[in-house]
C-alpha cells in the first residue's frame, strides 16, 4: 500500500531553482534518457505499456498503445514522425500541466527525448496555451540549457539520435486542447477538430505520423524508464496505475497540488486539503473538470481512477477537482459553465455550435428567475442532440454540467421556476385589478 | 512571395524576425499563429497591415489570416492598453469572488457612471497608464481562485480591494510585482515573448527566476515532506 502522497513528478518542487538544468541534473534528471537511447526504440514501447501508463489528459488512453500506432520503420524514404505536447491546458479547473512545468520544465523535455526516440521521431512541438507566459519563458530557457548540455539537437549523447524542440505559444483558444484541433492550430489555421479517422498516427501534423500526448503523460516517462513497470505499478490501481497530480480547487481549507496514487477518494483528498473550508458542507465537485459530470457528497468514496469515476456515473478527465460548498448555487454554476462552451465551441458543428448557444441562453432565463419547468425538458432535449452528435469531445462535456446538474439536483432548477411561476400569477392578479 | 512595398510600420528588424520564425518550423504557414503576436508586439494589437504583412510573408491571402486572426482571444483588433488585465470569470473563479473582482474593476475604470465593457480600455490606448479590461476564461490557477493577470503574468488569491489597488498603481505608471512571474513590463513586450523571442540576456535570466513556487503549489509536496511519505523506492538494479 503506497502513502497518501506519493511525490514522484512533483519530488522536485520544493528544491530552490527546481527549473534549472543544475538542479535537475543534481537531482537524478537526464539519467533516463541515457538508458533509453542505449536500447532498441520498442523496447521503449513496450515498457509504457507494460507499465499500462495510461493519458494524463483525460481521456486515459494507454499512452504505449498510442505510441505503438505509429509506423515502425525509419528509413530514408519513410515520412518524418512527430510528437505534439498538448500543453494547452484549459479545461476549467485544471491547473497541474503548467505548475509542472514551471517548476520541472526539464522532466517534460527528457520524456520527450525518450518519447521521440521510441516513435523514430526527430521533431517535438509543445503547444503551450499562449496566456501562460511564465511557464513558456521557462520552457524556452529549458529547451535553450538542454541543447547546451547536448541533450538535444544533433547526435544526442553520442547515439546518432537527432531531436529538436519547438516551444510554440497558441493564442487564446479552448478547442485547441482537442488534439487534431490542436494540429490545424499547430499548421497556422483556426483550431477545429479534423474528421477521425484518419488519426494522428497515420496522418496527423501536416499529414505526417504524429502522436500528441498530454504534459503529465510524458514527464512520467523517465521515472518509468528509471523505475521500471513494476515500480509504477505499485501506485494505483491494476487498470489505472500509477501517481496522478490531483488539483484541489475551490471551498476548502488548503487547496492545492497533491500528487497521489490513482484510486485515491475525495474523503482522503479533504483529509490533506484541510477538509472543507469554514465547516460549511460539501454540496457537488468534479473529478476532472467542467467536462466531467458533477458528483455530490454521496460519491466521497469514489476511487478516483478511470473505472471508478465512470462507474459511478462521471469520468476522470484531468482530475481537477473543484469543490463547492452549500452556499453555491447549481444552476447558476451550470449556466456559468455552459456560458464558457458557447464561448469556445468553434462553431464548425452545428449540434455543438447551435446547442451551446441556445443552452445558456435557457440557463440565462432561468437563473434570472424567468424559467418554465418545460425549459428543463428543453434542455435535456437540446442535451440529447449534442451528446455523440458533435463533431468532437467539446460538445460532450457541455453538455456534462447540464445533465449532472439537472439529475442530481433538479428541485434546485424546478424551484427557479416555482419562483417565477408565483411571481406570475401575481402578476396577473395585479393586471385584473387595473 | 511577390515583390510588395517596404510596409512602413513592419521595419527590416521585423522583417528579419518574421524569417526567423518561419525558419522554426518544417512548413512556412506554422509561424502564422507566432507571427500575429509578432505584429501585437509592433502595434499592440492585429491592424489590418498586420494581416496583410502576415499575408505577404507566408503567401496567403488577406482573408486567410484575418480567418485565423479573428478566431483566437488572444489577438485583439482594435488597439490595446498600455496593459491588458485579465479577470478569470470562470465557475471556480466566479464562486470565489472573480465576478465581483470583473464588475468592481468595470465600475472602477468606467467613466461617468458608465461601466467599462469587456475588451475597452480605459485611457488613451497606447499610453503610459491605459488599461484595456477583459474578462477570461479559466487561467488554469484554480488552486489560487480568484485569479487575474495583467499582461498574462499572474496576479493570485485576489479581492476587489486588491485589484482596485493593482490598477490605481498601473494607471500612474507603476508597475506593481506579480505573485508569480516577471516583473512586469507591458502587452507588446509580452507579445515579443509570445513570438519566441527571448534574447539571452541578463534580463531574460532574471525574469525566467521570476518567482512561481506558490504556497498552494507546493502543499502536497510540504506535506509528504512533513509526515515522511514517499513514492515507492525504486529498485537498485533497475535504476543502474
Amino acid at each position: 500500500m503506497a502513502d497518501p502522497i506519493t511525490p514522484v513528478l512533483t519530488k522536485r518542487w520544493l528544491s530552490p531553482n527546481s527549473w534549472r538544468l543544475s538542479t535537475y541534473e543534481q537531482l537524478e534528471g537526464y539519467t533516463a534518457v541515457k538508458k533509453a537511447l542505449r536500447k532498441p526504440p520498442e523496447q521503449m514501447v513496450a515498457l509504457i505499456k507494460d507499465a499500462g501508463l495510461r493519458g494524463r489528459g483525460g481521456a486515459g488512453f494507454p499512452a504505449g498503445v498510442k505510441w505503438s500506432f505509429m509506423p515502425q520503420a525509419d528509413k530514408g524514404a519513410a515520412k518524418p514522425h512527430y510528437l505534439v505536447i498538448n500543453a494547452d491546458e484549459g479545461e476549467p479547473g485544471t491547473c497541474k500541466d503548467i505548475p509542472l512545468m514551471m517548476a520541472d520544465p526539464h522532466s517534460l523535455i527528457e520524456g520527450c527525448i525518450i518519447a521521440s526516440y521510441a516513435m523514430r521521431a526527430h521533431h517535438c512541438f509543445i503547444y503551450v496555451r499562449g496566456e501562460v507566459l511564465h511557464c513558456i519563458r521557462r520552457l524556452n530557457a529549458a529547451v535553450r540549457e538542454a541543447y547546451d548540455a547536448g541533450y538535444l539537437g544533433k547526435d544526442i549523447l553520442g547515439s546518432g539520435f537527432d531531436l529538436d524542440i519547438v516551444v510554440h505559444a497558441g493564442a487564446g483558444a479552448y478547442i485547441c486542447g482537442e488534439e487534431t484541433a490542436l494540429l490545424d492550430s499547430l499548421e497556422g489555421r483556426r483550431g477545429q477538430p479534423r474528421l477521425k479517422p484518419p488519426f494522428p498516427a497515420a496522418a496527423g501534423l501536416y499529414a505526417k505520423p504524429t502522436t500528441v500526448n498530454n504534459v503529465e503523460t510524458i514527464a512520467t516517462v523517465p521515472y518509468i524508464v528509471n523505475g521500471g513497470s513494476d515500480w509504477f505499478r505499485e501506485m494505483g490501481t491494476e487498470k489505472s496505475p500509477g501517481p496522478k497530480i490531483f488539483s484541489i480547487s475551490g471551498h476548502v481549507e488548503q487547496p492545492g497540488q497533491y500528487e497521489a496514487p490513482l484510486g485515491t477518494t475525495l474523503r482522503e483528498l479533504l483529509e490533506l486539503a484541510g477538509g472543507m473550508k469554514d465547516g460549511i458542507p460539501l454540496k457537488f465537485w468534479t473529478p476532472g473538470g467542467s467536462s466531467t459530470p458533477m458528483f455530490t457528497a454521496d460519491h466521497l468514496d469514489v476511487p478516483l481512477d478511470f473505472e471508478g469515476a465512470a462507474e459511478a456515473g462521471s469520468m476522470l478527465g484531468t482530475t481537477a477537482i473543484m469543490v463547492f460548498n452549500e452556499t453555491v448555487s447549481v444552476p447558476w454554476a451550470v449556466m456559468k459553465w455552459t456560458q464558457f462552451y458557447e464561448h469556445e465551441s468553434c462553431g464548425k458543428c452545428t449540434p455543438c455550435r447551435e446547442g451551446t448557444f441556445w443552452l445558456a441562453q435557457v440557463l440565462e432565463r432561468m437563473v434570472a428567475g424567468k424559467g418554465t419547468e418545460e425549459d428543463i425538458d428543453t434542455m435535456l432535449d437540446v442535451c440529447d442532440n449534442i451528446l455523440g452528435r458533435s463533431f468532437c469531445a467539446l460538445g460532450d462535456g457541455a453538455v456534462s454540467p447540464i445533465e449532472s446538474g439537472i439529475k442530481y439536483f433538479r428541485d434546485e432548477f424546478l424551484a427557479l421556476c416555482e419562483d417565477n411561476k408565483s411571481k406570475q400569477s401575481e402578476a396577473e392578479l395585479v393586471g385584473a385589478k387595473a | 512571395m511577390t515583390q510588395v512595398p517596404e510596409s512602413t510600420v513592419f521595419d527590416a528588424d521585423i522583417h528579419a524576425k518574421a524569417t526567423e520564425i518561419i525558419g522554426r518550423y518544417p512548413e512556412a504557414r506554422s509561424a502564422l499563429l507566432p507571427m500575429l503576436h509578432l505584429v501585437q508586439s509592433v502595434q499592440g494589437y492585429v491592424s489590418q497591415e498586420g494581416i496583410s504583412f502576415c499575408a505577404e510573408k507566408l503567401d496567403l491571402t488577406d482573408a486567410e489570416v484575418s480567418a485565423v486572426a479573428t478566431f483566437y482571444t488572444m489577438y485583439k483588433r482594435k488597439p490595446c492598453g498600455e496593459h491588458l488585465v485579465s479577470v478569470c470569470t470562470n465557475t471556480l473563479c466566479a464562486a470565489m469572488g472573480g465576478d465581483a473582482i470583473y464588475k468592481k474593476l468595470q465600475d472602477h475604470l468606467g467613466e461617468n457612471g458608465t461601466p467599462l465593457g469587456h475588451e475597452e480600455t480605459a485611457g488613451t490606448p497606447g499610453e503610459t497608464g491605459s488599461i484595456t479590461l477583459e474578462h477570461a476564461e479559466c487561467l488554469a490557477a484554480c488552486d489560487l481562485a480568484p485569479v487575474l493577470q495583467v499582461n498574462y503574468e499572474y496576479f493570485d488569491n485576489q479581492t476587489e480591494q486588491s485589484a482596485v489597488e493593482l490598477v490605481d498603481a498601473l494607471r500612474k505608471g507603476e508597475r506593481p510585482q506579480p505573485t508569480r512571474g516577471a516583473s512586469l513590463t507591458d502587452l507588446k513586450s509580452v507579445e515579443l515573448q509570445l513570438a519566441g523571442f527571448f534574447p539571452e540576456d541578463e534580463q531574460f535570466a532574471t525574469d525566467v527566476d521570476g518567482p512561481s513556487a506558490a504556497e498552494e503549489t507546493l502543499r502536497g509536496a510540504k506535506l509528504a515532506q512533513e509526515r515522511g511519505w514517499v513514492a515507492p523506492a525504486m529498485r537498485d538494479e533497475e535504476t543502474r
